[in-house]
């Protein structure tokens, strides 16, 4: 049975099936990922026993056309899977949006028939796993200016460089990776175990535990002609993958305050101090109002953003308002239930310090809150504030 | 074959449940419905059968137009037509049963899945009444089930143990929790189920046999009394017994 938080009746804007899809990616969630993730996240490990259930459910580029393996569904739908997800944790809806808007929507998008074909069904039972290769060492805000090099030789590419903070690397299958080619941005199919190719791990991470994060290198890596993706010319491409995962992630982070926001309550109410429950003093009202208020109003940005996202009239602008918004909020929301906890706010007993820490690299992947701020005001003065 | 499978659209009973200021039913608005969990083994069942031997699952339910939620949900999982009954006027266990069986002959079912109960009214009688008036065998309550041509072998829990039973088709099988693990939907059989159209057909309607006067909460439970904790509280005990609550 379905739990969430409809205080604004949000659900009436919502068909059947969509909310079928919610409940089912629901009873997922507490029947498979609730029960282990802390021990996942204790072990610095990735679930990797969740892939061929996620596949088996549909769960992978849940947006892409049937014919290759996918569910067809809205956006609306789409995003309530990533909300759904990520009130278990954040490195599954990371696995998943990294799967989805990061490798299957640029091979869908940018890729030949050919390799829509191989890799799409693929991809979508998660019989292989993809990664996305963008930051670098030196670029991160600024990926227009990495230094990872592709050139033209007999049959195919010579890759050489090394990618930084890659999800999912080191478990991939494929790796999209982005390029100059002659001095212009281009995506290339990278396949697991070509020489010179290495995805070691990063460790001592004290965030996004459950999800492996990776650097990429590229010694003389040879890329055959079939793996560029055609279509995909200019930091434009890449940016337009980052879009679609961007709009997950404001859905996904509203399903973390959601868990955060559940877990003060309850404890508010249980919890006594002095004379009385915690939750009837003012100052915890007032923080689990904060929280009710902002969920509500980040639920009412991403239904928004869904319909625009389907009648096509979304623009990138604002998706970087939700995920600038929805990533902060969830952080204040985490931290704030963490108070309302108090010490045990700090025990893996509940999930918002996970969530707490999660966050952080939320709000900084997929363009920090900064760099969302600088899009914004450019959209709204037309003054580029960075620089070139 | 052709497989039925009837699927009732309950409140949450994890949620708390009032009575309506009118005493006529229940307080519906704010509470959450599902599809009655017993039924989900019976949807289960029915989808395993049909993957051994073929046929069509039939996915029926009585009741209003939100009914339709819980029959998306058991497409979603892979039953293949729904079809809502609409209700007529009153609707005892009997009238819905009527219902569904008149359906059934229709769609010329010769297996038929309830749940053991339902967790609305908790008679735990449609089943059987399906049975009777169908003049199908019965098997309630089973936790395994293996049908074989018509041959029907199904177990039943009973206390210290567990009863075999064994008959033929037609029959109807109620699902007790046990008999399967449901499985989930998948996205792609809740999109596969959205462009199936439900079939809506109206109820065969007849005067009730139950009619409900009125409903009440049961009363607050009063502070229990402590007379010890040890055999000294014994006489004290059955003197209350007879004096105070005048048991016997
Ligand atoms: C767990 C995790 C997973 C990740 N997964 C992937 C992945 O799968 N694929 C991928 O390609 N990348 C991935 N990333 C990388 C992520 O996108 C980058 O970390 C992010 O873009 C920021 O880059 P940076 O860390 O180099 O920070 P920097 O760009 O060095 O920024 C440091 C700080 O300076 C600020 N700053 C920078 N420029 C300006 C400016 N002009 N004005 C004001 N402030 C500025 C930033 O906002 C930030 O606060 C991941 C990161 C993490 C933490
Ligand atoms: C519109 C409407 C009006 C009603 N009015 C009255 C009323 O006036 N007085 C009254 O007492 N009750 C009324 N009811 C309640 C109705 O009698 C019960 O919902 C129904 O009989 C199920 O409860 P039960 O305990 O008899 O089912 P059980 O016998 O416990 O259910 C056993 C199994 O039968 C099947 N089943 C049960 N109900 C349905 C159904 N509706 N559709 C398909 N399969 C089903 C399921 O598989 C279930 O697991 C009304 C219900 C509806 C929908």
């Amino acid at each position: 049975m379905y739990k969430g938080l409809d205080y604004y009746s949000f659900d009436s804007l919502l068909s059947e099936d969509e909310k079928l899809v919610r409940e089912l990616v629901y009873d997922f969630v507490q029947a498979d990922v609730l029960p282990i993730i802390e021990e996942h996240n204790r072990q610095g490990r990735f679930p990797f026993e969740l892939v061929q259930k996620m596949g088996e459910l549909n769960l992978f580029g849940a947006n892409l056309p049937a014919r290759y393996g996918c569910a067809e569904l809205n956006s609306v739908a789409y995003g309530l899977i990533m909300q759904e997800l990520e009130r278990g944790d954040s490195g599954i809806r990371s696995f998943v949006s990294v799967q989805s808007g990061l490798v299957m929507y640029p091979i869908f998008t940018f890729g030949s028939d050919e390799q829509k074909e191989k890799w799409l069904p693929l991809l979508a039972s998660g019989e292989a796993i993809g990664c996305f290769g963008l930051t670098e060492p030196d670029f991160g805000s600024n990926p227009g200016g990495l230094v990872t090099k592709a050139e033209k030789v007999t049959g195919g590419y010579k890759l050489n460089g090394a990618k930084m903070w890659i999800t999912n690397g080191t478990i991939a299958d494929i790796a999209i990776v982005w390029a100059k080619l002659d001095g212009v941005i281009h995506g290339f199919i990278v396949e697991k175990g070509v020489k010179g190719y290495s995805a070691p791990e990063m460790k001592g991470k004290h965030s996004l535990r459950a999800s492996v994060t990776s650097e990429l290198v590229f010694e003389d890596v040879f890329i055959p002609d079939s793996n560029l993706l055609p279509n995909s010319r200019g930091l434009k491409c890449a940016l337009m993958c980052l879009n679609q995962a961007r709009y997950g992630i404001a859905w996904g982070v509203t399903g973390a305050m959601i868990a955060c926001y559940q877990a003060a309550l309850d404890y508010s109410l249980s919890r006594k101090q002095f004379s009385k429950p915690i939750g009837g003093y003012q100052i915890t009202q007032q923080k689990l109002v904060y929280m009710l208020t902002e969920i509500t109003k980040a639920q009412a940005l991403n239904i928004q953003m869904g319909r625009l996202k389907d009648a096509g009239q979304l623009r990138f602008q604002q998706v970087s308002l939700a995920k600038r918004n929805n990533c902060e909020v969830a952080l204040n929301i985490a931290r704030m239930s963490r108070e309302v906890l108090g010490a045990n706010g700090i025990l893996d007993e509940y999930p918002v310090m996970r969530h707490a820490a999660n966050l952080e690299s939320v709000k900084t992947y997929e363009g920090t809150h900064e760099m969302h701020t600088l899009i914004l005001g450019e959209d709204i003065t037309g003054l580029p504030a960075f620089d070139n | 074959m052709n497989i039925a499978v009837c699927v009732n659209h309950v409140p949450d009973t994890a949620a708390k449940v009032k009575v309506s200021e009118d005493h006529s039913g229940i307080d519906t608005a704010g509470a959450a419905w599902i599809l009655n969990p017993y039924d989900e083994f019976a949807i289960e069942e029915a989808l395993k059968i049909k993957e051994k031997t073929g046929g069509t699952v039939y996915v029926l339910s009585f009741g209003p137009a939100e009914n339709n939620e819980t029959i998306r949900k058991a497409l979603g999982m892979g039953a293949d037509e729904g079809i809502r009954i609409k209700p007529g006027t009153a609707a005892d266990s009997l009238n819905v049963a009527r219902a569904l069986a008149a359906q059934i002959t229709a769609l010329d079912c010769k297996l038929v899945f309830t749940g053991k109960q339902s967790v609305d009214y908790d008679n735990g009688i449609v089943g059987q009444l399906l049975a009777e008036l169908l003049g199908y065998n019965c098997v309630s309550v089973a936790v395994a089930l293996q049908i074989d041509g018509t041959s029907v072998v199904a177990e039943r829990e009973i206390e210290g143990g567990r009863e075999v039973i064994q008959t033929t088709l037609p029959a109807v099988i109620t699902a007790q929790k046990g008999l399967n693990e449901p499985r989930y939907a998948s996205l792609k059989g809740i999109m596969a189920a959205k462009k199936k159209v439900i079939q809506e057909v109206e109820a065969v309607t007849m005067d009730p046999v139950v009619v409900t006067q009125s409903f009440e909460s049961p009363a607050p439970k009063t502070a229990g009394k402590i007379l010890g904790t040890d055999v000294q509280a014994v006489p004290e005990l059955i003197k209350a017994i007879h004096e105070e609550m005048k048991l016997v």
